[in-house]
């Protein structure tokens, strides 16, 4: 998995020396074979990411669960609980279980933003406690640059991770059950893996942020888990609650309920958690044809039939462009912050 | 106050600068000019606003009014080109602790554009000339204090800065590593003819460097220019100090002393020595008045004002001087 990062990486940094080459007018032409400070960072996060021991502790967990979900899959499958749904078989892999262990899409929501935040929380405040800031912010970078490139190098081996994952599953399905994929199939398990990595961007951008924003490591790290349970467990308790206290009684009119329902599903949909998850679902299961209320009438006559995946994805952009829209809140705010902290040594 | 930097053409220039957090003034209208080449010692107590003065200088903070020029640079504006010509040691510098030496200054190298193979070329001609060559693989977390700030001084000058900028260079190495250090930088200094900016609060190291000093004082410049001027300073300030040592103290001293016109105090030290402190040199007339009471007499000298009395001087002062 390393090499095939070092590979991403080495094309990418090629690629952004020769722009930075054109673009940087002159002022060091006999030294325009140098890759920009944007990209020497990039390189120097993720080979310290790599080399961490929390990397390889979190990687194990993360690979663990993924073959105990196909375990599981695959004897769901073994155990006939498909009957008449042959279709799709190939997405079933990631989606269904036997019971005894979770399936995979909930093991990477489960597991993704904790990957998110263990390689963001101490990406700036170590740095700050190890008085390494203040050196970094007297070369020559701009500030900004630099929790660009932290993020850049995070995520990239967030995609690394997460595609070799997927790619991972998909190889020993193909060897257990023995069935191909589809193009669409293959398809729809891409796009997964890229909304899988939005979503831990997300939750990366926002441990870095408590990083910048708080001094210790420690600090940053529980706020950034507080705020991750709190989206996973506690905020669907709590919309409960709200549920019971405004829900119309059940003979009030079509519209009025339509409109409860409506109002609920606003309210879930501010959790990311729940972007995710409705996303995901809607991208593997592609019976899934709408995700909001629907009345008995608008079902009448409408063909059972799955989406094609130009329908899937298009019921899920707004749920991606409200990922990609709270990574890029997160990143401005941490941005604001950054550019007026004082740098001192270690304070 | 006057400051001068002699012929030389100045490369900072700061006018008015001044830095406020809340209602407390870091630094206060600093005025100050360093010429090219010179070693300059930036001399105050612990909150002085030093290092303050050091980050508006690089940009790293923003001054509330004032303006400072580096190399004819804005540094709030055009902070970038001043940082790769301008190289900055923390104080309490910090390194990744699990690199080795040579890693930490191939990564400063690289962050100024300078190609790998350069780069490494450079670390290792450098890791040399600090005396560190034989660590250049060991992992920077085994380092002593001493060698940090050595690589510190090598990850400073790989950039082949213009202007060097020292914050506290020597705190917390034994006597000898000070030594070994201010006298890497001088000769640094003057091979390459980089202008160094040094700050500290210990006189002694200064003294043994610097070409000129700015005492610097609850964020203000209270005095600057090379020792001798700043002494001679203290002196037509109207005060002289003699030291007296007896065998005994004679009762009568004292009020033969206190007769004598001109003195301000009498300060007794431990048995008979004691400290005169008057207006003009009564040094021989004290001297006199001793043996005319008895006493005998071990020892008396005019005090010849060092960094340490000035600096004494300024800081006790500091407030009367400063408002």
């Amino acid at each position: 998995m390393a090499l095939d990062g070092k590979a991403i990486l080495g094309r990418l940094t090629r690629r952004a020396g020769r722009r930075d080459g054109a673009e940087d007018t002159g002022a060091r032409e006999a030294q325009g074979a140098a890759i920009s400070p944007f990209w020497v960072i990039v390189q120097k996060e993720f080979g310290d990411h790599i080399r961490s021991w929390r990397f390889t502790i979190l990687l194990a967990i993360i690979t663990l669960a993924c073959i105990g979900s196909i375990y599981s899959a695959v004897s769901a499958i073994r155990g006939g609980a498909l009957k008449d749904e042959l279709d799709f078989l190939f997405l079933q892999m990631f989606t269904i279980s036997d019971g005894t262990l979770p399936n995979f899409i909930t093991f990477v929501s489960f597991l993704g933003p904790l990957m998110g935040i263990a390689l963001g929380f101490d990406a700036v405040n170590s740095e700050r406690n190890r008085g390494t800031l203040s050196r970094l912010m007297s070369q020559p970078i701009y500030r900004d640059d630099f929790i660009l490139a932290k993020f850049t190098a995070s995520l990239l081996l967030v995609t690394v991770v997460i595609f070799a994952l997927g790619l991972l599953v998909m190889g020993l399905g193909l060897f257990t059950i023995g069935y191909p994929p589809t193009p669409e199939e293959f398809w729809r398990v891409f796009f997964f893996l890229v909304l899988a990595v939005v979503y831990v961007g997300f939750w990366l951008n926002l441990s870095i942020l408590f990083s910048i924003r708080f001094r210790q490591a420690a600090t940053s790290a529980l706020s950034s888990i507080a705020l991750w349970i709190f989206f996973t467990v506690f905020y669907g308790l709590i919309l409960n609650l709200i549920a019971r206290a405004i829900a119309p009684s059940s003979d009030a009119a079509v519209q009025r309920i339509l409109n409860y329902q409506e109002t609920m599903l606003w309210l879930n949909r501010l959790s990311p958690a729940e972007l995710f998850s409705e996303a995901t679902t809607t991208l593997l299961t592609p019976n899934v044809r709408t995700l909001g209320p629907f009345t008995l009438e608008q079902v009448y006559l409408a063909i059972k039939s799955p989406l094609p995946l130009g329908q899937s994805l298009l019921l899920i952009w707004p749920h991606a462009t409200g990922l990609i829209a709270a990574t890029v809140i997160c990143f401005g705010i941490s941005y604001v912050m950054f550019m007026r902290q004082e740098i001192r040594s270690r304070s | 106050m006057d400051v001068r930097s002699g012929e030389r053409e100045p490369v900072i220039e700061l006018k008015g600068l001044t830095k406020m957090y809340g209602e407390h003034a870091a630094v206060n209208r600093l005025d100050l000019t360093i010429g090219r080449g010179e070693v300059f010692g930036l001399l105050g107590p612990n909150g002085a606003g030093k290092t303050t003065t050091i980050l508006m200088m690089l940009g790293l903070t923003e001054p509330t009014s004032g303006s400072a020029r580096v190399l004819g640079l804005d540094p709030t504006r055009s902070p970038l080109q001043i940082k790769r010509r301008v190289g900055y040691m923390p104080d309490d510098i910090g390194f990744y602790e699990d690199r080795t030496a040579i890693d930490n200054l191939i990564y400063t190298a690289r962050l100024n554009r300078i190609p790998p193979a350069e780069a490494e070329a450079r670390a290792r001609e450098l890791l040399e000339r600090v005396g560190l060559a034989e660590a250049a693989d060991k992992r920077v977390g085994a380092f002593s204090r001493g060698m940090r700030q050595r690589l510190g001084l090598a990850d400073v000058l790989i950039k082949k800065p213009e202007i060097i900028i020292l914050d506290e260079p020597t705190l917390g190495i034994d006597p000898e590593g000070v030594r070994e250090l201010l006298e890497l930088i001088t000769r640094l200094s003057r091979e390459e003819r980089i202008t160094v900016l040094l700050s500290s609060h210990h006189l002694h190291q200064v003294q043994q460097v610097c070409d000129r000093v700015g005492l610097f004082v609850k964020g203000r410049l209270i005095a600057c220019g090379d020792i001798e001027s700043l002494s001679k300073q203290l002196d037509e300030d109207g005060t002289i100090t003699v030291e007296l040592e007896l065998e005994a103290w004679p009762d009568a001293l004292d009020e033969a002393l206190n007769g004598l016109g001109g003195v301000v105090s009498v300060r007794r030290g431990e048995g008979g020595k004691a400290s005169v402190i008057c207006s003009s040199d009564l040094t021989a007339d004290i001297a006199q008045a001793a043996v005319g009471c008895g006493g005998r007499l071990l020892a008396v000298s005019r005090r010849k004002y060092g960094l340490d009395d000035i600096y004494h001087r300024y800081f006790e002062g500091g407030e009367a001087h400063g408002a």
